[in-house]
């Protein structure tokens, strides 16, 4: 068992392109760390560095005290979970689960007590003569997890390992995989694109986009502070809403109407002009529902579409934003992989609320939960720095600006390929 | 209606291949048991009257066939396996790695397969003569490896590419070398490819006959193919074809035993289920 720390790790392919820029996470003994961000985004080159998969370009990549930057795969003991299981499709599943071992020149006896207690773990006694094509994707799934931990490794490595699952299987595993990290409390690294695996699984959670972390914090941290704007829309499900937002004093004037802001939100938007501001669709809620709801910071609008799902509701409602704004939203949806047309707002309500669609309704808003961005750079004016785990912008700005500019060198390499 | 007809077309193209491909092995068969008086008759008919093994007992007799059938299998075993290593390794390199000339060695290795043997076997005979390997098994053995390796080649690449790398790149994360990686886990899911290409290298060195005649002048290495043709008989306008059609049907019998055996262990679709699917 060890911590990994991930220095200054740059990753630039044969053909220029910079697929991760000076990224620093340090993984600490024990800790679930989740990679995440759109495709793209480097995290799974990262962790194919971490195990020894792909060169590192510069930076130290250090397990424990050893530096393992030259250190072939076999060398680094870590045990890894592929995408798609990568069984040995010739060996049983008792052989599969076992090659790690018998590599390691164990004995017989030892080899098949340690199997039998992988595959007791993961209920796959009545499987271990079978071979991996005859398994189902959930049982390869555990084979694969199976061969992960008969080592004695320092670290596991996953790979978006649920991502070729049903729906249904992905929930099951994702708890199974929690239980397992927690039972053997050995430190793990896992890649995913998904933000629900990652706030579900992670102790902490690195959101990296262009191959530069946004962001490292724990997934509260995440959802209540994000850090800029492509945090706050990565995380959450349905996304956070942008509107086009000017503060004046401590009141926000928004196209749907004005709210009061406590004071120590605005403080930093002041003077800013046209700002974008972020709530969450829980933010909202059907003033006529809500029985305390204090006045200023309600507001009226024609609902869209209701989208009724029993224990809530999500309300639509449409907004025109102006063209600046519009353009930043329009890329962050791109970085986003969204292809969202129109500029709205999600609302979720409370099952109990009666509104229709069509209906002219009366919306409340927590006012003390709105974030602000600055449209330009994208950074978030409100964001309760102690409570936000670390953002890179804030700590160093030189930094994430220079690893900004090599993610930007990136975009040219791939336009120039087009061209 | 139509598909009663399809049936009924299906089966009759399905017989006429049968008779197309069968009829010629079925003659020789049917001619190894006709005796030397019903060959030598003018125009004999189909099946034999008297059907008679003299013509096995008589070939298996003959010191030069035993000789020329040891020299062909040794000479086209050995030609397999050196060929089908030096592919595997080849095809394997070819397949994972990124080297400048790459696409030059596959087209050289092509451009050999096309070489006619014929305009090599003057040099061949004039080389092997000066260096002292004329009518050896590996004056035999060289040819037939350089001849056999660019199919082999191509065919095991294809077989290695389509092994998902992730499967070698597993074996490194659970502790394997290079080496392990490619010889539990490469080789093995590569199996039905190498059995493939090992067919086909041992029949082309099987059933080769201008270098074997070429290149040898003695039973010490002359293979079956070639010294078939030195079958003639006492009198040069009546041959044995009773003894020929024998010698025929024997040495066809190896190669039917050796796909028999050999297409168990071609089974396409091994790789099923190493990744999702």
């Amino acid at each position: 068992m060890a911590a990994i720390d991930i220095k200054n790790i740059v990753k630039k392919y044969g053909d220029g392109f910079p697929a991760v820029n000076d990224i620093s996470i340090d993984v600490q003994d024990g800790e679930f760390m989740i990679l995440v961000g759109p495709s793209g985004c480097g995290k799974s080159t990262l962790l194919r560095m971490i195990v020894g998969l792909e060169d590192i370009t510069s930076g130290d990549m250090m397990i424990g005290d050893k530096r393992v930057n030259d250190l072939a795969p076999r060398d680094r003991n870590l045990a890894m979970v592929f995408q798609n299981y990568a069984l040995y499709p010739h060996l049983t599943v008792y052989e599969n689960i076992a090659f790690p071992l018998r590599l390691a020149g164990a004995s017989n006896d030892e080899v098949d007590k340690k199997v039998r207690d992988a595959s007791k773990t993961l209920e796959l006694d009545e499987h271990l003569e079978r071979k991996p094509g005859n398994l189902s994707g959930g049982q390869r799934q555990r084979v694969a997890m199976g061969r992960a931990i008969v080592r004695d490794a320092d670290a596991f490595l996953f790979d978006e390992p649920l991502s070729n699952l049903d729906a249904k299987l992905r929930g099951q595993m994702r708890t199974e995989i929690a239980r397992l990290q927690k039972r053997l409390g050995i430190t793990t690294v896992y890649v995913t694109h998904d933000q629900t695996e990652a706030m579900t699984l992670g102790d902490r959670v690195a959101v990296l986009k262009r191959g530069v972390l946004q962001q490292l914090a724990t997934p509260r941290e995440l959802y209540t502070n994000p850090g800029n704007l492509f945090v706050a829309g990565f995380i959450g499900s349905p996304p956070m809403n942008f509107v086009p937002a000017e503060v004046d004093g401590t009141s926000v004037k928004m196209p749907f109407g004005t709210v009061e802001l406590p004071p120590e939100k605005t403080a930093n938007a002041q003077g800013k002009g046209l700002l974008i501001a972020g709530i969450r669709p829980e933010h909202f809620e059907d003033a006529s529902v809500k029985d305390d709801a204090p006045a200023g910071s309600t507001f009226r609008a024609k609902v869209d579409v209701v989208e009724w799902l029993g224990n809530e509701a999500y309300a639509y409602i449409p907004f025109e934003a102006p063209p600046e704004v519009q353009k930043q939203l329009t890329e962050l949806e791109r970085e986003l992989d969204g292809d969202q047309m129109r500029t709205q707002l999600v609302v979720s309500l409370d099952g109990a609320s009666r509104i229709a669609e069509g209906d002219e309704a009366e919306i409340w808003v927590d006012a003390s939960k709105i974030h602000l961005f600055d449209p330009t750079t994208g950074e978030n004016l409100t964001v309760d720095e102690s409570r936000a785990g670390r953002i890179p912008e804030r700590e160093d700005p030189k930094a994430k600006e220079k690893a900004e500019k090599m993610a930007d060198q990136g975009e040219q390499v791939h336009s120039a390929e087009e061209a | 209606m139509n598909e009663t007809r399809n049936k009924i077309g299906t089966w009759v193209g399905f017989l006429f291949i049968l008779v197309w491909c069968l009829l010629p092995v079925v003659w020789i068969i049917s001619m190894s048991l006709k005796g030397p008086t019903e060959t030598g008759a003018g125009s004999p008919q189909f099946l034999p009257k008297d059907p008679t093994f003299e013509n096995y007992g008589d070939i298996l007799d003959n010191p030069d066939f035993r000789d020329s059938l040891i020299n062909s299998f040794g000479i086209s075993m050995i030609a397999t396996v050196l060929s089908v290593i030096l592919a595997t390794l080849a095809a394997y390199a070819i397949a994972r790695l990124e080297f400048k000339g790459k696409r030059v060695v596959l087209s050289l290795a092509l451009a050999i397969a096309m070489f006619p043997v014929v305009a090599l076997v003057g040099p061949l005979f004039d080389l092997w003569r000066t260096i002292g390997i004329f009518d050896t098994w590996i004056g035999l053995i060289i040819p037939y490896m350089s001849f056999t390796l660019p199919l082999a080649i191509w065919t095991l690449s294809a077989f290695f590419r389509e092994i998902p790398w992730e499967m070698e790149q597993a074996a490194q994360v659970d502790g394997a070398t290079s080496w392990q990686a490619f010889r539990k886990v490469i080789v093995p899911l590569a199996a039905p490819g190498v059995f493939t290409a090992a067919i086909l290298t041992f029949f082309f060195a099987w059933n080769e006959f201008v270098l074997a005649i070429s290149l040898t002048s003695t039973t010490q290495s002359r293979t079956v193919p070639a010294q078939l043709s030195f079958f003639v008989g006492p009198d040069p306008f009546n041959p044995p074809y009773g003894q020929l059609a024998t010698a025929s049907v024997l040495v066809t019998i190896p190669i039917i035993i050796i796909v028999l055996l050999f297409q168990r262990k071609i089974v396409a679709g091994l790789t099923s289920g190493a990744v999702k699917g």
